[in-house]
């Protein structure tokens, strides 16, 4: 196989990483969810703080992305 | 059929003064900025009109903010934080309009962003605490035995806050907008194809359509990460030490 070919398929592997990240972006408002339906009351207060875990796990993701981008287009 | 990542391109408009359409569209944000919030509290009724209740809106939206990551005597930065949060929002909305240029999906613009926070941090938190700034590498409650490999972590992580802090906004509207343009394309190649094909050109564009919406909800939702993560640092700087 040619080297290119390599260059895509680390490319392909990299999104891999943000099908994880996805997974952990879903655990952190799933369980906001589930928390803040036996307490409606206290889930406005950690809105903020849902979306922060979900920031950071992202970002993680983004990372994989950025992976993907560099090997694609240099 | 031009490539998705073509409206990404910076043509110079003016090329004496290196004028280009990313220059263009950051102009016309801040325009839109400062003179929408002029205009709407240039009377400034004590029972606010439309226009001034959307610009208290915004005011005690980013106030709020603020006060809950670092406290009251955050709002000293209350200007360099409203300023960011207007500035990415507006910017982000403004790519939002087919054709228009989004000024945050290159790394530059947002890198920039990032690093006028972290400096603010650094510098801020040096000038008020002096050496006591270092304090939040080392957090309280460690086994010494431990306390070196953590403190190393909480070295690479505070290193790592300009990166991922530019890099989650950059490439959430970077992908953004590629996946719309895929999604265009998919209809212009499905209609081209003729025959059957054509009768599923449909399919996409109401995919690019709810794409759309979604896009919105990510340009909102990245302009208040970058502002909540924007007082989490600056409560780093005000209150050192965990």
């Amino acid at each position: 196989m040619d080297p290119v070919a390599f260059k895509f398929l680390g490319a392909g592997l990299a999104c891999i990483g943000m099908g994880l990240a996805a997974m952990g972006v879903g655990n952190i408002f799933g369980n906001f969810l589930s928390g803040a339906l036996r307490n409606p009351s206290a889930a406005d207060g950690q809105f903020a703080r849902a979306f922060i875990g979900a920031a950071l796990a992202e970002g993680l993701g983004i990372f994989c992305l950025v992976v993907a981008l560099v090997l694609l287009f240099t | 059929m031009a490539s998705p990542i073509e409206q990404f391109q910076i043509k110079p408009i003016i090329p004496a003064i290196n004028f280009t359409n990313s220059s263009l569209f950051m102009v016309g944000a801040v325009a839109l900025i400062v003179g929408g919030i002029m205009l709407a509290t240039r009377k400034r009724a004590l029972v606010p009109g439309r226009g001034q209740s959307v610009a208290e809106v915004l005011h005690d939206f980013v106030a709020g903010t603020l006060t809950d990551a670092a406290g009251k005597e955050g709002m000293r930065f209350f200007p360099l934080v409203f300023s960011l949060f207007m500035f990415v929002f507006t910017a982000n909305m403004l790519g939002m309009i087919p054709g228009f240029f989004t000024v945050t999906s290159h790394i530059i613009v947002t890198f920039a962003l990032a690093i006028l926070v972290i400096s603010t941090v650094v510098i801020y938190g040096l000038a008020k605490h002096g050496t006591h700034f270092f304090g939040l590498f080392v957090p309280s409650g460690v086994p010494a035995w431990l306390l070196p490999f953590i403190v190393v972590i909480e070295v690479i992580s505070f290193l790592s806050r300009p990166v991922s802090l530019s890099l989650r906004l950059f490439a959430n509207m970077l992908a953004g907008h590629i996946a719309l343009k895929v999604f265009g394309g998919f209809v212009v190649a499905l209609l081209g194809a003729g025959g059957a094909l054509t009768i599923l050109a449909p399919l996409p564009l109401l995919m690019a359509v709810a794409l759309m919406a979604l896009e919105f909800l990510v340009a909102a939702l990245q302009a208040y990460v970058f502002t909540v993560l924007t007082c989490i640092y600056l409560n780093d700087a005000l209150h050192p030490g965990h």
